[in-house]
């Protein structure tokens, strides 16, 4: 099998440049000022990749259960910060606390199920499997956070004055935001549920081309596909469920009030 | 019933004392911005005050549930919101919040008919009108059963006639029932002839009560 897949050396990935200097004719004639983010990003995805690729060589030929792990820690950290950063001002303490729990806790717990009982990865911190799976689970779960979070806060400030009325008629703090989870547990998994159904007819995700590109069966790809789709939705699901059910607590104090800003 | 004692809520509110008695229509007036609409918000528990005591039949609010003392003491506030859906389902809200038993259509009606509501129970609310909206509020609150009604101009968005009917037929409501009563009301006249005390309110202090009768 591995010998029909064609091997790209430097020069043939040099002629795809191609398309960046026609690009870049094209857009001097119209006079658009954009050269320089398109030649700054082309360069610096081609250089992250490359520095990538050596990393993995690296790891993958010296599997080592701390610097798989290290590398997971790594991943939802950087994830953290860009959800939390997103919200910058408008995010309070224990929300952001309950993000980093939900985040973690979830996208874990997630992670090790899928690829110690469903794949069944041996030993289990191998990073072939391990690395790329994970930052398609976090990755996942962060856009899912980062969605209900913004929901919640935006359905939190919109629609105080709804939660305040149910208050007053007698609800309990969770029953009086039960609208605000639910259209924010929603707009999270949205994005999850399209994807899902588009799938294999609008478009073949990325993991699944890279696995047929370097010549795996399409059969096996599409097994592993559908595993990492199911193991997404999981996560996306129970990350941003965590998040929700202890972050409208945040907008009440102890004694069942809403939080004045 | 309800006491005050040493409260003070920011530079809002400052309450030496204040005593609410029990089955008793007790009327708050008091120029806008004095601070009536916080003083129902600490009875029933939707803020605390910052310094001092609230008493609900002699126990500390803090140490009363919070969503207890709310069903307890039940609210209809100064711009009640509808919520989205159809006449029966604002009407019946509060009990769906309460977990209570929801009656059958006929009492529903029965309870629209005493704020002249005479709207059929499936019709969105989005198209009542605001003094509709207030009876429907009304009409929402009285299908509960708290002890304590505080009621927050509860005739702002009515004109006058209509607004001492209803105002007339929910002190029956209270009084029949054995219920407590605080009213908001701008209104001098109102407060004379609905209620049996009446507290001014003047920059967040109650002035010298008085008894109305
Ligand atoms: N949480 C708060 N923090 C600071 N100030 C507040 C707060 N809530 C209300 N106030 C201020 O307290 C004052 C009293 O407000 P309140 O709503 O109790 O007045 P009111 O007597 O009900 O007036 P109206 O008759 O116009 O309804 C107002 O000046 C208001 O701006
Ligand atoms: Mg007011």
């Amino acid at each position: 099998m591995d010998d029909t897949v064609i091997s790209l050396g430097i020069l043939q990935v040099a002629l795809a440049y191609v398309f960046v200097v026609i690009l870049l004719i094209i857009i001097r004639a119209r006079g658009i000022k954009r050269e320089k983010e398109i030649l700054v990003s082309s360069v610096r995805m081609t250089l992250q990749l490359i520095l990538v690729g050596f990393l993995l060589v690296y790891i993958f030929d010296n599997p080592n259960p701390l610097i798989t792990i290290g590398i997971i820690a790594l991943m939802i950290t950087f994830s953290l910060f860009t959800v939390i950063k997103k919200f910058k001002g408008q995010i309070s303490k224990p929300l952001k606390l309950v993000i980093v729990f939900a985040m973690s806790t979830g996208s874990v717990l997630c992670l090790f199920y899928f690829l110690l009982i469903v794949i069944q990865v041996s030993p289990w911190y191998d990073p072939r499997y391990f690395i790329p799976i994970a930052g398609m689970i976090i990755g996942n779960s962060m856009t899912g956070l980062t969605l209900g979070a913004k929901s919640l806060i935006e359905g939190m400030t919109e629609q105080r004055a709804f939660v305040e009325e149910a208050l007053i008629l007698g609800a309990t703090p969770k029953a009086a935001s039960k609208k605000i989870i639910n259209n924010s547990f929603d707009s999270a998994i949205l994005p999850t549920i399209n994807s899902m159904l588009g799938m294999g007819i609008v478009f073949l995700p990325g993991m699944m081309t890279g696995q047929i590109l370097s010549g795996t069966s399409p059969l096996t790809a599409i097994a592993y596909q559908i595993a990492i789709m199911l193991g997404i939705l999981g996560s996306v699901s129970l990350t941003v469920i965590l998040m929700l059910q202890l972050g409208y607590k945040t907008f009440f104090n102890r004694q069942g009030q809403l939080i004045q800003n | 019933m309800l006491e005050f004692v040493s409260v003070k809520y920011k530079n809002v509110i400052e309450v030496d004392y204040l005593y609410i008695p029990k089955q008793r229509v007790t009327a708050l007036t008091g120029n806008s911005g004095s601070g009536k609409t916080t003083l129902l918000k600490m009875m029933n528990k939707m803020i605390s005050p910052c310094r001092g005591r609230i008493l609900f039949e002699k126990t500390d609010l803090n140490e009363i549930d919070s969503v207890v003392h709310r069903r307890n003491v039940i609210m209809l506030s100064q711009s009640p919101i509808i919520f989205e859906g159809s006449i029966r389902d604002n009407l019946t809200i509060g009990l769906d919040f309460q977990k209570i038993g929801v009656p059958p259509d006929d009492y529903l009606y029965s309870v629209m008919k005493k704020v002249k509501l005479e709207k059929e129970l499936d019709l969105s609310s989005s198209i009542l009108s605001g003094g509709e909206r207030q009876r429907l509020a009304l009409a929402r609150i009285m299908l509960l059963d708290p002890q304590v009604y505080l009621l927050d101009e509860p005739s702002s968005a009515l004109d006058d006639d209509t607004g001492q009917i209803i105002l007339g037929m929910f002190i029956n409501h209270i009084r029949d029932n054995d219920k407590t009563m605080i009213m908001v009301t701008h209104s001098k006249e109102i407060a004379k002839n609905y209620s049996d005390y009446i507290l001014e309110v003047d920059q967040g202090k109650i002035g010298n009560g008085s008894n109305n009768g």
